[in-house]
């Protein structure tokens, strides 16, 4: 399985002053790999806005390999509105690249908008954590991320861009590369049925 | 009447008035053994806190007498009056009007007033009156031993030895006294007649860090409250800088017209005392403010306050601040401790390994140069039982209503309990798998040997 191919540039990393928003099982996970990109690049902290009563959290250890779990930030809230009022305060001061939110519930047109705006001013870059089938229509891009199984890589998962505002749609397979503390994406061409190296 | 304060699991008497006293009650006594005495006496819970808040008005008030005043023991203040006398028309005229101005006020005052602290102090409590220059040892002589200030075990002591009186103990050989009480009923005998010094240590309480702005004409506009806030903060902000203090939370005082206020705290996630960046954390809840019929007092007060050293201005501190502004900011609304970050403990379980605590208690703390660990989960979540048997991993299982196939499996990594801590799965022994399933998710199971039964806690990258 060589790296051949990578995730286009105008995608990834995901395009800063816009609100993203990523769905599915391995989402955290995705979430997670965008701050360690951010990380690299502002070496600032990152803020991550979630529901108190969520007991299911980033665990230090594992997070390592992605950011310092020092450098990030977590802000619990109470209700959906104050997760809202957090992240748009957040979005907007421009003093941290990255603030994720984990939302609840799906989010109407003017909440989704007034978040885009937000980031707008701050130049930051906002991911929402949602719910399956649960987006706002603001979203700049939307993805979809799962494990997937592979016989020698415990690390393979499928991003699948749902939603591009500017831009076609698209799938990907990736690992996490530990060696290298980087993503690589799985040449589509290796993944084809009858291919040397199918996953699963 | 009388004061009851509970102390060891016993109530007893604290303080007493005259009638009380006539009685034959004494502070210290139980409760029982003084309704034994007085069947009807009324009794209140003593409050340290305010007895305490009018021992620091009344030392305020004294230093109209002398500069020089400090506290003695929890019920006492101690006066250097040296000089200040002849301003008051001597010592006896100030005693005087120290009587007659606390008499005023509902306070009755002992009064005693001697060459040297331990002289004034016994016979403040003993026999109240003044002690002409040099004659202290003459009025000392016929007070008892408690009088020198003493422990009570000592006290008993010397009267024991027949020694009841301070004019006893003066004539007594110290030799064998020292052998027997040690340094301390000489010492404290020695600082009454003068021998030793006795120091007033006369702190000045701290000025409270606040300024008021009182206003000619109510005012009721955001704007107007924001601009009567930004003469305050800046004579605030100048007296937190000449102390090298910053403000770590402020209370904002509004006084309305009818007499009703409010007060509006602000929390800051770091310390802070730039007039600049104050200003706008308060627009947020200055705007939730109901005027009524206009606002005529302001008062800003800096009730938390932390060491601030002058720093230098540089690019790095600046975008610090920007973000203690942000966090003071969300903490406004959400709460400062609701804003959190990882910070590791000294455990083998994974749950207890790491604790969120408030980002603004504490500075950044340094990089973990732990090493990155592959066997390690991205996400926990308490542990969520799954029905399996048998000591490896289950072929196939549900998890969180999905039918899942183990493809791979990697461990076990056996975590024990911490037997000196509570157990909070009550579970014993954990023997950790890496599951990764045909589906997809990749899991992080236990086993538990001790306790038959399998959990997933978490979910892998």
């Amino acid at each position: 399985m060589t790296p051949t191919t990578s995730l286009p540039a105008d995608l990834f990393p995901l395009r800063a002053g816009r609100v993203h928003e990523v769905t599915g099982p391995a989402a955290a996970a995705f979430a997670l790999i965008q701050c360690h990109r951010g990380a690299r690049v502002e070496g600032a902290a990152m803020l991550w806005v979630r529901p108190s009563w969520n007991a299911a959290i980033a665990f230090p250890q594992g997070l390592a390999a992605l950011i310092a779990p020092e450098r990030l930030l977590i802000a619990e809230t109470a209700q959906e509105t104050d997760t809202l009022a957090v992240a748009e305060e957040a979005l907007k001061d421009g003093s941290l690249p990255f603030v994720l939110i984990q939302t609840t519930r799906p989010l109407n047109l003017r909440e989704g908008r007034r978040l885009q705006l937000a980031a707008q001013a701050g130049g930051t870059t906002g991911l929402c954590l949602t719910p399956q089938d649960m987006g706002s229509n603001a979203a700049q891009t939307r993805w979809h991320c799962a494990p997937v199984f592979s016989a020698e890589d415990s690390t393979l998962m499928l991003w699948e861009l749902k939603k591009n505002k500017s831009g076609t749609s698209g799938a990907w397979h990736v690992r996490w590369n530990w060696q290298a503390h980087r993503l690589d994406v799985v040449s589509p061409a290796s993944l084809r049925p009858g291919g040397p190296d199918l996953p699963g | 009447m009388a004061l009851i304060l509970r102390q060891n699991n016993a109530q007893r008497l604290y303080g007493l008035n005259a009638e009380a006293e006539t009685l034959g009650l004494r502070p210290g006594m139980t409760l029982p053994e003084a309704r034994a005495y007085c069947p009807d006496l009324i009794l209140r819970d003593a409050d340290l806190a305010a007895d305490r808040r009018l021992l620091v008005a009344l030392q305020r008030w004294s230093m109209r007498y002398c500069p020089w005043v400090g506290f003695d023991g929890d019920d006492g203040l101690v006066l250097d009056i040296t000089g200040s006398a002849g301003l008051a028309g001597g010592e006896a005229a100030m005693l005087a009007d120290m009587q007659a101005r606390a008499a005023q006020a509902g306070l009755s005052l002992r009064t005693g007033l001697a060459d040297t602290r331990g002289a004034a102090w016994a016979l403040a409590r003993f026999a109240p009156g003044i002690a002409a220059p040099g004659q202290g040892a003459q009025a000392l002589a016929p007070l008892p031993v408690a009088a020198l200030r003493l422990p009570s075990d000592q006290v008993t002591g010397l009267q024991r030895l027949g020694l009841r009186r301070i004019g006893d103990l003066a004539v007594t050989p110290r030799g064998p006294l020292a052998r027997r009480f040690g340094r301390g009923v000489l010492d404290q005998l020695d600082r009454a007649l003068g021998h030793l010094p006795d120091p007033v240590s006369g702190q000045a309480p701290p000025a409270p860090l606040a300024v008021r702005l009182t206003l000619p004409e109510p005012i009721g506009l955001v704007s107007d409250v924001m601009a009567g806030l930004e003469r305050l903060r800046e004579r605030l902000c100048a007296l937190l800088r000449a102390r090298d203090l910053g403000a770590r939370a402020l209370v904002l005082g509004l006084r309305r017209v009818d007499g009703a206020g409010c007060e509006l705290p602000l929390h800051l996630a770091a310390p802070m005392r730039d007039p600049a960046r104050i200003l706008p954390l308060f627009a947020r809840t200055v705007e939730g403010v109901d005027a009524g019929f206009g606002i005529d007092q302001m008062r800003l007060e800096a009730v938390r306050v932390e060491p601030l050293a002058p720093l230098q201005i540089g690019s790095s501190a600046a975008g610090a601040d920007r973000l203690d502004a942000l966090l003071t900011r969300i903490g406004s609304r959400i709460g400062l401790d609701n804003i959190r970050r990882f910070r590791p403990l000294d455990s083998h379980i994974p749950e207890k390994s790491f604790a969120l605590v408030p980002a603004a208690s504490g500075p950044a703390p340094a990089p973990d140069p732990a090493p990155i660990r592959p066997d390690r989960p991205l996400t926990l979540f308490p542990p969520e039982p799954v029905v399996a048997r048998g000591s490896t991993p289950p072929l196939r299982f549900r998890w969180r209503g999905m039918a899942l196939t183990t493809a791979r499996a990697s461990g076990p990594e056996r975590i024990a309990p911490e037997w000196w801590a509570e157990d909070d799965l009550g579970r014993g022994l954990r023997d950790y798998w890496k599951v990764e399933t045909r589906q997809g998710r990749r899991l992080w199971m236990f086993h538990t040997p001790q306790r038959p039964g399998w959990f997933v806690q978490g979910e892998f990258l």
